[in-house]
């Protein structure tokens, strides 16, 4: 252990200096993207404003001047947008959580035949890419009457998503068998287990699934952009897609300002519940 | 040790299986029916045989997608690989603030993708991007000028390569947890026999860590094989098609020309093509994947 630590680069004072000096380069190049985003939308509404002074000798009147074009711009109703991921994010959010740790519970704590291979067909799924499917699902959506309205988006989160559930077996099998033991001794069945001892047990991990599913819906592109068709149901992603399309009419500091309004609710929630996420990602990385 | 039935088990996946049966099993037939026909929304599908197919052959489009999709995956997945497990190691160190480096390099990965495509269309632009404005700079000295990073295929390429390394923060929090369970006697015992630094990575750290490598690699191909929403801010496909991709392209079949047979056919490639590279990854992993206790 000593002579491995004394061997190591970190030891000397260079070394860690020179650690030090690339975790700072790095952090500055990661971190670069979103300050440059929020810099520029800082430059006011003047077409003329070049970004980068634009930017960085901005004013509080001209951000504010910003925000509030932004928001209040006739062609791209931003607070709409806005108010319509909010509604698809929480649906679609509750949907794949409940159903999620439903299925999680019968590929985990019910003990039956077969569960093995249904698992792993149910893993597989996860490899089908969404454009193959995307032709018939628009037509099925179609003769169902659901194009032009949010339901495409967020009916189907209601039946398990396979990346929800696999997160969540590998939680439930951390809980020890014993609690299902327990439960059957009182009398209860399955459902009471559920409910009253295995969730309970696991908030942690469906708030990872909760999360992770949001991130999904805030980041859907492909799917609004096939299944919406009228302007008024927009999500942010295609309400951003608009505003850039009318590139060349608008200002740069307009447009990082509307990114600003999409990115600022992620990183907040990033900044609250890093650790959610980290261990989520590990966990699908590593007991995979 | 009761076991329950078969019943008991698949009612509580019902749901998953519901699901699965009219929003995959059913969508994935009608793909491969559509591939079939001549099918253009509006009137129903007629059968065609293997035209869609025939077509494929001969369609140079299709051609130029792949070698574009098969340039961007490579290029983006051997990168990729490189740059996030040397940051894992570089964030393993046992430094002050080590979760704040480490959320420093995850951060990005959490914007959406459409916001860090305007983003960037702006840091790229010629003339007001941030990349060009800090070339010149840095190097306006020398007389050289920033690339027009949308001006050519090479460019637009790379812009669109470079931008996903902001993305690699999930591959580096997966790397980091495959660093941890290295056993630390490894290490030791290696140093005591002499092994360098460099030779204990390639040695005992690679071959510990290569499980973790084969499942980024393959969540790599998944998502480069479907890459859309970026290239289509960023570069619109251009110039030229030159960083135009299969699923902007089945997209385009599909609802710009309204070719729903031609692009169920052309979403079935896709498919095939992800499940024979994923084939091939798995067989090739099983001689270069050393797996504890196997």
């Amino acid at each position: 252990m000593i002579a491995s630590t004394k061997t190591s680069i970190g030891s000397s004072p260079t070394g860690r200096g020179l650690i030090y000096l690339m975790l700072g380069l790095i952090a500055f190049i990661a971190l670069l993207p979103p300050f440059y985003m929020f810099a520029i939308s800082l430059g006011g509404t003047d077409p003329a404003a070049s970004p980068l002074e634009g930017g960085l000798s901005a004013t509080a009147g001209r951000t504010v001047e910003t925000y509030r074009h932004v928001i209040t711009d006739e062609n791209t109703d931003v607070p709409l947008y806005l108010r319509n991921t909010l509604w698809i994010a929480l649906l679609s959010v509750l949907g794949t959580t409940i159903s999620s740790a439903v299925v999680a519970y019968g590929f985990s704590r019910v003990r039956w035949r077969g569960r093995g291979v249904a698992f792993i067909v149910m893993l597989s799924t996860m490899m089908i890419p969404f454009p193959v499917v995307m032709v018939p699902l628009f037509t099925m959506f179609r003769d169902a009457g659901w194009i032009g309205t949010f339901a495409p988006l967020w009916v189907p989160a209601w039946f398990g998503n396979a990346f929800s559930i696999f997160l969540l077996r590998q939680f439930f099998l951390t809980l020890p068998r014993e609690l299902d033991d327990a439960s059957r001794i009182d009398g209860c069945g399955h459902v009471r287990n559920f409910i009253h001892v295995i969730l309970p047990l696991s908030l942690p991990a469906l708030l990872v699934v909760a999360l992770f599913h949001f991130m999904f819906v805030w980041n859907d592109f492909l799917g609004p952009l096939v299944f919406l068709t009228h302007r008024d149901q927009f999500t942010l992603a295609l309400g951003l897609q608009l505003y850039l399309s009318k590139l060349g009419q608008t200002p740069w500091n307009l447009l990082m300002a509307a990114t600003t309004i999409m990115v600022a609710p992620v990183l907040l929630l990033f900044v609250l519940m890093q650790r959610t996420f980290v261990e989520g990602i590990s966990t699908a990385g590593t007991k995979g | 040790m009761k076991h329950d039935s078969i019943g008991t088990g698949l009612l509580w996946i019902g749901p998953w299986i519901l699901g699965f049966s009219v929003f995959t099993v059913v969508p994935v037939g009608l793909a491969l029916y559509y591939g079939f026909t001549d099918y253009t929304l509006l009137e129903s599908p007629i059968y065609v045989g293997t035209d869609n197919y025939a077509r494929m052959m001969e369609d140079p489009i299709l051609g130029q997608v792949l070698w574009n999709t098969a340039v961007f995956g490579v290029v983006s997945i051997v990168l990729g690989t490189v740059i996030s497990i040397l940051l894992a190691v570089l964030l393993s160190k046992p430094v002050r603030f080590q979760s704040f480096w480490r959320a420093a390099v995850f951060a990005p990965s959490v914007l959406p993708l459409v916001a860090l495509a305007v983003i960037f269309k702006l840091a790229y632009d010629p003339e007001d991007g941030i990349a060009n404005r800090s070339f010149d700079l840095l190097l306006g000295w020398t007389g050289l000028q920033g690339p027009n990073w949308f001006g050519s295929g090479f460019w637009a390429m790379s812009a669109l390569i470079l931008m996903g390394l902001w993305g690699v923060g999930p591959a580096v929090v997966i790397y980091l947890a495959g660093l941890r369970d290295v056993p630390k006697q490894l290490h030791e015992a290696a140093s005591i026999d002499g092994v360098g630094r460099w030779g204990r990575f390639v040695h005992v750290v690679l071959p510990m860590i290569s499980p973790v490598i084969l499942f980024n690699v393959i969540i790599g191909v998944i998502n480069a094989a479907q890459v859309f929403a970026v290239p289509l801010l960023l570069t619109g496909g251009g110039p030229e098609r030159t960083t135009y991709f299969h699923s902007m392209y089945v997209y385009d079949q599909a609802f710009t020309f309204g070719d729903m047979g031609y692009a169920s056919a052309l979403g079935a490639l896709q498919f095939v093509i992800i499940l024979a590279l994923t084939g091939i990854v798995l067989l090739a992993g099983r001689k270069l994947v050393y797996y504890r206790g196997a």
